[in-house]
């Protein structure tokens, strides 16, 4: 009997076997690049028109006792959304279109790939484009003279995090979905948590009893860190935000990879 | 003989249903085997454990000397899988579907476009690169799905159904390319609930019924075992024939009785009608045929293979 050994003459390693996953979204979504590149506008026009032209009525406003534009307070708010919307997308549906629909992953896994490989590889596409999104955003910010200190390089791999949190979280969630339909809850999750997480309203705005819940959610974490950021003025609990955002991206993540085993593979 | 696939006292459950109920066989090197039964036999849940995505429950599985659970992605490295719904990719075209598949199994962009034109080649699929996969027909995309088994020069191609659904001009250019890959030294491994395509096609072939093996053998040698080599069908106006029951038990030969036909066993068919025409059996309708992997099929199970 010839060659039983692991054959490895001209095929890749196998650290590099998620990157796959990324070529393959990549090579699907180039007949459609532009609505890649459409999603990247939407923080950008929130900004023009809630920062700008909301925020010249608004005038200055008080940030945790430090006077500033409104524009200058809902720009990274925004960012974190565009890193949030960027990871969510492929996600969610995207992710159960190839789950279920189109049972993409069935196929990828009858080659060497294995179930860790789809999903590192699909969370890493996914991260990437909400990155992108994060990373135009920032260069919008810097364009229109919204960064005002050196620390807001780090937004972007706060703004990496944050992609992997909700990157993880929209995997997860999409795991429980059984038809398209069960996807209509994904705006009423969104649509609020845009709204609400400190995105347009400082916390102070809240009344006292609403602000650990808005304090909770995830999309508040991301926007807290990437405002102290932006703003030059990092502290302690800077930290608690990343380890809330790191715990819970661990957490989805394990949990997805072990509920999509049984899916695909019994 | 070097052997491809081995299975002792292989096992398959899903809670308390037990898909497959403890079968054993072997795959030579080089040779075509067939896994032939009805919907639910088991058939697909053998597949999915060769394939290495569905893990064994009980027994030994050995896929080109390896074991699936330890060696998953050495074996399908070498694995050309043709599963039961082709699974391509919508979102690309012809090409592409293969170029990436390619890819998932570490092979250079370069390497991957010769090979998916020379594929399209040869599954006749040249003058449809650029499409998009979902206008083509059945049959089209059946050999898409060939073509993207065969990226990575397979050792085992495994084939779940592969012409289910398809008609007979799609069926016979499929098993073309099958035999094409024959002479290859490739071995395939194909699931089918017709008969004519095993024997067409298999070397040997096991039969399964609820999820255990009911034969195994070379086709003709199954029909040898287990039927006469001729088979007479006759038709009745009411049906049946109250007469042909006794008769055939007085001279001791094995009916069938069908819904619409009987099955009479014998050797010698024109020897069997004349002798049931002495008897006073007067069918309104007759056909002598030889025997069938079908007729092996209703023999060891009392019911037709398609259900």
């Amino acid at each position: 009997m010839t060659a039983l050994s692991n054959d490895s003459s001209g095929r890749s390693s196998q650290s590099t076997a998620p990157f796959r996953m990324v070529e393959r979204n990549a090579l699907a979504w180039r007949h459609n690049w532009w609505v890649i590149a459409s999603g990247a506008f939407e923080p950008l026009f929130y900004l023009l028109g809630l920062g700008f032209g909301m925020g010249a009525l608004v005038g200055a406003i008080d940030v945790n006792g430090v006077e500033m534009p409104y524009k200058n307070f809902v720009a990274p708010g925004l960012m974190a959304s565009a890193a949030m919307n960027g990871a969510v997308f492929d996600t969610t549906m995207n992710f159960w279109f190839k789950l279920k629909q189109e049972r993409t992953f069935d196929a990828i896994l009858n080659t060497p790939l294995t179930l860790t490989d789809i999903v590192v590889g699909e969370l890493g596409w996914s991260v990437a484009r909400g990155a992108i999104y994060a990373l135009f955003f920032l260069i919008a910010m810097a364009a229109l003279g919204l960064t005002t200190s050196w620390w807001v390089l780090l937004t972007l791999p706060a703004a990496i995090l944050i992609a992997w949190m909700f990157g993880s979280l929209g995997i997860y969630f999409t795991t429980y979905m059984r038809t398209w339909t069960d996807f209509d809850f994904l705006p009423l999750i969104l649509m609020p948590l845009f709204l609400a997480s400190t995105t347009f309203f400082t916390l102070q705005t809240y009344p006292t009893w609403a602000r650990p819940i808005v304090q909770a959610t995830p999309l508040y974490q991301g926007a807290a860190l990437l405002r102290n950021l932006s703003f030059g003025t990092p502290g302690w609990n800077d930290v608690g935000h990343v380890v809330y955002m790191v715990v819970l991206s661990a957490l989805c993540t394990r949990a997805a990879s072990k509920r999509l085993g049984p899916l695909l593979q019994s | 003989m070097t052997t491809a696939l081995s299975a002792v006292d292989l096992r398959k459950s899903f809670g308390d249903f037990e898909a497959v109920k403890g079968i054993s066989f072997e795959v030579p090197t080089g040779q075509t085997f067939s896994i032939l039964g009805p919907n639910g036999a088991g058939k697909s849940s053998t597949m999915k454990m060769v394939t290495t995505v569905s893990p064994v429950t009980s027994g030994s599985l050995t896929v080109l000397g390896m074991d699936p659970t330890t060696n998953g992605r050495a074996i399908r490295a070498r694995l050309g899988v043709v599963p039961q719904e082709d699974i391509l990719d919508s979102e690309m075209t012809v090409r592409e579907n293969l170029v990436m598949y390619s890819r998932y199994f570490g092979i250079s962009w370069a390497d991957a476009r010769t090979k998916a034109d020379e594929l399209l080649k040869f599954v006749q699929l040249a003058d449809r690169a650029g499409d998009k996969v979902e206008p083509l027909s059945g049959g089209m995309k059946r050999r898409l799905t060939i073509a993207r088994a065969l990226v990575n020069d397979p050792s085992l191609v495994l084939l779940d159904e592969p012409t289910t659904g398809l008609d007979p001009q799609a069926r016979h250019l499929l098993w073309d390319r099958l035999y094409q890959l024959k002479e290859q030294g490739v071995s395939l491994l194909l699931t089918t609930h017709y008969m004519d395509e095993a024997e067409q096609l298999a070397d040997r072939l096991i039969i399964m019924d609820n999820g255990t093996i009911s034969a195994e053998g070379s086709p003709t040698q199954l029909i040898a075992e287990h039927c006469s080599k001729e088979v007479v069908e006759l038709r009745f106006d009411n049906r049946t024939s109250p007469e042909l029951q006794s008769v055939a038990e007085q001279s001791g030969l094995r009916i069938e009785n069908l819904p619409d036909r009987t099955l009479v066993y014998a050797d010698d068919g024109d020897a069997a009608l004349s002798h049931l025409a002495e008897q006073g059996v007067h069918p309104t309708g007759t056909l002598i045929r030889r025997a069938t992997l079908e007729d092996v099929f209703l023999a060891l199970t009392g019911r037709s293979l398609n259900e």
